[in-house]
């Protein structure tokens, strides 16, 4: 057990710098406007840093200072992006422990899962990428005896990325490691909720890329995020976040006739059938886990598996074992290595909650546990947490609908297969999925039948490199952490050569 | 908890066929949607979903976002200002998918302190926007 000391106190592996300016060609640069904002830790409710508030100025200044890389960047071999990826990854696992901290203390979250999720996978997924590009090959068809069409990749060039904070280093990653890796050189915007960490790994490795390749331009999405989405010098816009946002960068990318991967979101069913119970053996305790997986990351996870789907026959059975479960969830200083769930990202999430708590009530659902803010003393007191909370009623009530993206997970019950597969499908969303059951005949077919990108089939809340994590419906398009990422941030250039010396006959 | 029901601020029915406003704002609301009529001009709501800031209605310029037929128009508000002089009407939009999952629930947008969410436009001033639902009878 390690309690790891609050940022800036005595023994804590780091301290904030009071103030963190953008990060713009190398430099770090104040904003064009002089202005910043507050940067408040979830664990306390406290302030713990000022934040540069970008405007237009300084995403036009970080975007001069990418279109300056961009040219020498993407013509460097697959090999030298490969090494600074490398470089990057070994980096922040060298200083794995402080940038947990500083994860920790920027969204919340506890520190077990920074240490032994959210690093380590941003570490692998840059590894990852640095070994896809040096295996990708372009190819060529030959299309007769004397014409052969070369298909060559080449780099975008200026990408905007605007990363959400739920898990703001690992999405970073995901998202820039392919960027980079394809030759791109990228403005990347942060979520105004969790903008600190990622400044604190600009310190730690921006060294190990050219100036201008990776610039980071902090601010509010209408004053920051706006002109880099609207704007006709990025080359394709990525977005994780929500729908109505991701329909307004939708519309700007119309304007301007530029791709974007956009991943927003789900209601995903977490789908048991009765024969997880036929045993008492490490697979129907493996099923509980899976159960409450809905409070990994304090439910904060696009994927979170919030609607528990049961098989009527083990319906009680089972709710009185992951009840249970979900009791001994340890709740407390997100930076004490025993804590499994730590502080909602912010009051307004935490607002959010409440007022799902509120109408799931209201529409008659039934809490079997939680169901309600939690205090804790001390410095805590003023911090976000939420209990875990379980739900029972039905899919058509609104806290089976809607993403809440808190720890709460609402359970209808199912009679057959049938019924199981029409409550999955009925939803707006379609990004992730869990499927358990013995019978692997069942999963299989009930894995093919969800409509999501992400169907975890006997396991869940799984994020490994080279199993491609995307939408269906209204959750986006665009599969990351995958190889075919990379063709999202590249053009494919077909070189069509002819090797005859005859005319085609035309003239 | 900013409480709304007594004194919130009904809309304009919109939805063919109702009568029964199906969406309010909260007095906390009106008073911060004058400060962002200031600086922004006319504004709109579009009720999002899905994650992050999923769930929460989105503030922007008027014509910023473009509603169309996949769209609901949920309630009209005529705002006014401070000394009861009109600023002028703002829509409440939700797409129509959504809206068929939130149809039975009467909505009040409210106000909660807050670190900002998409482009919705009142983040800066420290503020979110917040629904608060009940059964519509």
């Amino acid at each position: 057990m390690t309690v790891y000391a609050n940022p800036g106190t005595d023994g804590s592996l780091l301290s904030f710098d009071s103030r963190y300016d953008h990060y713009i060609g190398g430099e770090w640069t104040p904003p064009a406007k002089g202005r910043y904002f507050e940067n408040i830790t979830p664990v306390t409710g406290q302030v713990f840093c000022e934040i540069a508030r970008g405007t237009a100025e300084d995403i036009e200044a970080a975007l001069d200072a990418a279109h300056a890389a961009a040219p020498a960047w993407g013509k460097t071999s697959p090999a030298e992006r490969a090494a600074v990826l490398l470089r990057i990854a070994e980096r922040m696992e060298e200083n794995l422990e402080r940038l947990a901290v500083a994860e920790s203390w920027d969204n919340g979250k506890a520190v077990r899962e920074t240490l032994g999720a959210d690093l380590p996978l941003a570490v692998d997924h840059l590894r990852y990428y640095a070994g896809a590009i040096r295996a990708q090959e372009g190819r060529l068809s030959q299309i007769d005896e004397d014409t052969v069409a070369y298909h060559f990749h080449e780099p975008l060039g200026v990408v905007g990325q605007i990363i959400p904070w739920n898990f703001p280093l690992l999405m970073a990653i995901w998202k820039l490691a392919p960027a980079l890796a394809g030759g791109n050189a990228v403005v990347l915007k942060p979520a105004e909720q969790t903008p600190a960490s990622i400044m604190v790994l600009m310190q730690l490795v921006g060294d190990l890329l050219p100036a201008g390749v990776l610039n980071v331009v902090n601010g509010f999405g209408a004053e920051a995020g706006k002109p880099l989405a609207s704007n006709k010098r990025i080359s394709k816009i990525a977005f994780t976040g929500e729908t109505t946002t991701g329909r307004l960068i939708m519309q700007y990318a119309s304007e301007n006739l530029i791709p974007i991967t956009l991943e927003l979101g789900g209601k995903s069913p977490n789908i048991f059938f009765e024969d997880v119970m036929a045993q008492d053996d490490a697979y129907w305790d493996k099923a509980q886990e899976g159960f409450t997986m809905f409070a990994l990351n304090q439910g904060e996870v696009c994927t979170c598996p919030s609607r528990a789907l049961i098989q009527e026959s083990i319906a009680d059975d089972f709710l009185d074992a992951v009840v249970e479960r979900t009791k001994r969830i340890k709740q407390g200083n997100p930076l004490d290595t025993e804590t499994m769930m730590g502080a909602q990202a912010s009051n307004d999430q935490l607002e959010k909650i409440m007022s799902y708590l509120d109408i799931g009530r209201q529409e008659g659902a039934e809490v079997l546990t939680g169901g309600g803010r939690l205090e804790l003393e001390g410095d805590l007191a003023g911090g976000y947490y939420v209990q875990p909370t379980i739900f029972r009623g039905g899919n058509s009530m609104r806290v089976f609908q809607e993403e809440i993206f808190g720890p709460v997970v609402s359970v209808a019950t199912f009679g057959d297969y049938a019924e199981a597969m029409g409550i999955a499908n009925d939803t707006l969303y379609g990004l992730g999925a869990g499927v358990w059951s013995r019978d692997g005949n069942v999963a299989y077919r009930a894995g093919r039948e969800i409509q999501a990108g992400r169907v975890w089939v006997n396991n869940y809340h799984s994020y490994p490199a080279h199993a491609a994590f995307g939408g269906y419906k209204s959750s986006g398009f665009g599969r990351e952490t995958h190889l075919m990422m990379l063709d999202h941030y590249q053009q494919t250039k077909n070189l069509l050569v002819s090797y005859s010396e005859d005319a085609q006959g035309f003239f | 908890m900013g409480d709304a029901a007594p004194q919130a601020l009904e809309s304009r029915p919109a939805v063919e066929g109702e009568r029964d406003s199906r969406v309010a704002l909260s007095p906390a609301a009106v008073r911060l949607l004058r400060t962002l009529w200031d600086i922004h001009g006319p504004l709109m709501f579009h009720q999002s979903g899905g994650c992050c800031d999923g769930s929460s209605p989105m503030c922007y310029p008027t014509g910023d976002f473009r509603s169309g037929d996949a769209d609901v128009l949920l309630g009209v508000f005529d705002l006014d200002d401070d000394a009861g002089s009109r600023l002028g009407e703002l829509e409440f939009w939700m797409s129509r998918e959504q809206f068929e999952y939130w149809r039975h629930t009467h909505l009040t947008v409210d106000v909660v302190d807050g670190r900002g969410s998409g482009f919705s436009v009142e983040a800066p001033e420290g503020k979110r926007f917040l629904i608060r639902s009940r059964l519509m009878g």
